[in-house]
């Protein structure tokens, strides 16, 4: 593609600062090996004029967390008129909201694990204590408790023993005001990047020891990644079918990446969508890229030109 | 097809197989925004240096000796670097002279060196828990089982220590060192007593025990007192380590290590092994400073100003913490130590800390057993005075709000935090 200038958005004051520093400034190189004039911008009172004035063609978004992943800077660039990479502001918003996300999930038809969603509202003032025993008694043990927003696995836990879950409440409460309560289903972990309405080969995720946790996820070498999923064509396929119904139900553009869980019996399960997928090294959509023989730069350049075509599309 | 995120994974050293990314250190990268507060970082305040006059010193050492300066030098310090280290010392009554001294880079340097020369895989050292998160990345990176000695308000307890002794006695085990910050400790803020600082001498000759004395803070004393060093009790059976870092400034990267003649020869060795030499630079800027500035003065001023932020700190906690919550009330350095009440985990409530734009070190940190999820360290040496009590006043906003959600969850039954590992605390200065 001919030379850009590109804002490549990275840092932010969200829990998840450090990754996306990390994505950003992996995006930031393979920009600069490729010729194209890169601006590495962080969050701050000033980013609306330096985007504004800056003479970029188009920003690169690698924010992960709240304001990057929620609908908050999309909206700011559309107000500004500067192409972005990723989802639209609707469909950020949508995919950000684990509950929201699985619910329109659930009315298309797609399959979602049980769940129940509670407020720090229902516990602060209505007694929600009274009906947790009911939680484990509906869901069945084990269960997964993570905060109904944000990634990286920060705030979950899974739950094997009922007492535990009041804690485990509490602690996800300190990453959002709301938590997801989900029925934990066990089985092969995978993970599916949809690019520009393409399923990418399915990652299969093996931590070597215990949960895919933050650990697992940002330790070279903690987790084993099959490309593709060692899974039945079926099973692969059904996993890519609902990886894209997944994009459809809320709308996303460009990129993002579903999550979900293969069952014994060889159902998957969505877990959650992605819509702004990490880029580090460890991350799983450039992994999927790669096996689709789409090399990280190219990636890259492939959600610029996605950006400028549809801006184009739209004016 | 299996992917390979580290392709390097079957060449590592054991050593390094348990190190991992951390949520903690991942919190850490926001703490560091301006919008927030930040108690974490154990960091001097250098911006109460004279500049002018360090200004002065740099420019003198390239003045008047650059090409010595930007020279190899050797392993264990220069002489004369060593001479006015061994001044600080005695300022604080440590007998030494130079020729004990190797100098280090930082502290830290100092804590690794001896960790490498003394562990073996799986060899036990006993420390105060809490303490220093480097002093326990030291030993960890070298395999050592830790074992936490508690502290209490006149420092570690020798009778616990005693029985660790015992224990390990029957064990058929030595430890291979006691680790201990004796002064104004990271991060429990509280020094051992005269009575217990003479029982560990005691112990130490009854049970044959090395003593590492960790002593960064001894000359922060907010009153000037000064307490007898292990060192000047039981010289034969201590390592000493000092620092730069808080007496004149962190980056400078020095610190020094006093220890007995057959350890300090090893020590060189190993030194060389790992970086040759300490900075020519830093080494004569910081020989400049100590010989030509009120150094002692500038300890005042630095004592002056970390004994009126920990006044405003301690008001600022007595007016905005909860019922429950309960401190460590410093006479000297950095740092307080704060417990929350049964039901608040401190690591898991960092996220919702950073949230509203303050931070702290989670207790966990500073334990490598998993304990302190009841703990904080709270740093006040670093923040602007003036930004304490607003700090302090949305922790404790946060943790009036938690309890409530906490009672409101667990009613009067809320759990102590469970022992669970904590990724490395590091990053975070002192």
């Amino acid at each position: 593609m001919t030379a850009t200038s590109i804002a490549v958005l990275a840092g932010g004051i969200s829990l998840e600062r450090e990754v996306s520093l990390r994505s950003g400034g992996r995006v930031a190189d393979a920009f600069s090996d490729r010729g194209h004039q890169v601006t590495r911008l962080d969050i701050d009172g000033e980013l609306v004029r330096t985007l504004e004035t800056g003479g970029f063609d188009v920003a690169f978004l690698a924010l992960h967390g709240s304001a990057g992943e929620d609908g908050t800077i999309q909206s700011l660039l559309e107000l500004i008129g500067l192409p972005y990479t990723g989802p639209d502001v609707l469909a950020s918003s949508l995919a950000w909201n684990k509950p929201i996300a699985q619910g329109l999930f659930a009315r298309a038809g797609l399959s979602v694990p049980d769940r129940v969603t509670l407020t720090q509202q229902a516990f602060r003032e209505m007694g929600a204590t009274a009906a947790v025993d009911r939680i484990a008694e509906e869901l069945q043990i084990p269960l997964v408790v993570k905060p109904a927003t944000g990634g990286s696995s920060l705030g979950l836990t899974i739950v094997e023993d009922p007492v535990r879950l009041p804690q485990a409440i509490v602690g996800a409460f300190s990453y959002a005001d709301v938590v997801l309560i989900e029925r934990c289903i066990t089985g092969t972990e995978v993970a599916v990047t949809v690019l520009d309405g393409q399923a990418l080969p399915a990652v299969e995720i093996q931590p070597k020891e215990g949960a895919y946790d933050f650990a697992a996820r940002y330790t070279p070498g903690a987790t084993d990644f099959h490309v593709p999923a060692r899974l039945p064509e079926q099973v692969a396929d059904a996993c890519a079918r609902l990886a894209l119904a997944a994009v459809d139900a809320v709308g996303a553009r460009h990129i993002s990446r579903a999550d979900m869980i293969v069952d014994g019996s060889g159902t998957p399960w969505l877990l959650e969508l992605d819509t702004c997928p990490g880029l580090t090294e460890t991350s799983l959509a450039p992994l999927a890229a790669e096996a689709a023989e789409l090399p990280f730069p190219d990636l890259c350049e492939r959600l610029v030109e996605l950006a400028l075509r549809d801006v184009t599309a739209t004016s | 097809m299996r992917l390979d995120t580290d392709p390097y994974l079957s060449r590592y050293a054991t050593r390094v197989t348990g190190m991992s990314a951390s949520e903690i250190r991942a919190l850490f990268a926001v703490a560091s925004r301006p919008e927030v507060v930040s108690f974490a970082g154990g960091m001097p305040a250098t911006d109460a240096l004279d500049m002018a006059a360090v200004e002065d010193v740099v420019s003198s050492v390239i003045r008047d000796a650059g090409a010595l300066a930007l020279q190899y030098g050797g392993g264990q310090g220069r002489p004369e670097l060593r001479e006015h280290l061994v001044e600080v010392m005695h300022h604080e009554e440590v007998p030494g002279h130079a020729d004990d001294l190797i100098v280090t880079v930082g502290g830290q340097q100092a804590l690794e060196l001896i960790a490498k020369c003394f562990i073996d895989d799986g060899d036990v050292v006993l420390a105060e828990g809490p303490t220093y998160v480097g002093g326990i990345g030291a030993l960890k990176s070298h395999r050592a089982e830790v074992r936490h000695i508690p502290v209490d308000d006149q420092g570690m307890d020798v009778d616990l220590l005693e029985d660790a002794l015992n224990e390990l006695r029957r064990e058929g085990r030595k430890a291979k060192y006691v680790y201990t910050i004796p002064n104004h400790q990271n991060p429990a803020g509280v020094s051992m007593s005269l009575a217990r600082r003479h029982r560990l001498a005691e112990l130490a000759e009854a049970h044959d025990l090395l003593l590492l004395e960790d002593n960064p803070y001894g000359l922060l004393d907010f009153a000037g007192r000064i307490e007898p060093s292990l060192r000047s009790l039981v010289p034969d059976r201590v390592v000493y380590v000092g620092t730069m870092s808080k007496l004149f400034a962190p980056g400078v990267r020095t610190g020094w290590i006093a220890a007995p003649g057959p350890i300090r020869d090893k020590l060189v060795l190993l030194r060389e092994a790992a970086d040759l030499c300490p900075s020519n630079l830093t080494q004569m800027i910081v020989e400049r400073w100590l010989a030509t500035q009120p150094w002692q003065d500038q300890i005042k001023r630095f004592t002056e100003l970390y004994r009126e932020k920990a006044e405003v700190m301690l008001a600022a906690l007595e007016k905005e913490m909860p019922e429950g919550v309960h401190w460590t009330t410093p006479a000297g350095a950095f740092y307080i130590w704060l417990t929350v009440p049964a039901g608040i985990d401190t690591s898991d409530l960092l996220a919702k800390a950073v949230g509203r734009r303050v931070a702290y070190v989670p207790g966990r940190g500073f334990y490598a057993d998993g304990a302190g999820g009841a703990q904080a360290r709270l740093c006040f040496s670093y923040p602007e005075l003036e930004r304490i009590p607003e700090g302090v006043a949305r922790l404790g906003e946060l943790l009036h709000d938690e309890l409530e959600l906490v009672r409101a969850v667990f009613g009067d039954d809320a759990p102590s935090p469970d022992p669970r590992p904590s990724g490395p605390a590091t990053g975070v200065g002192g």
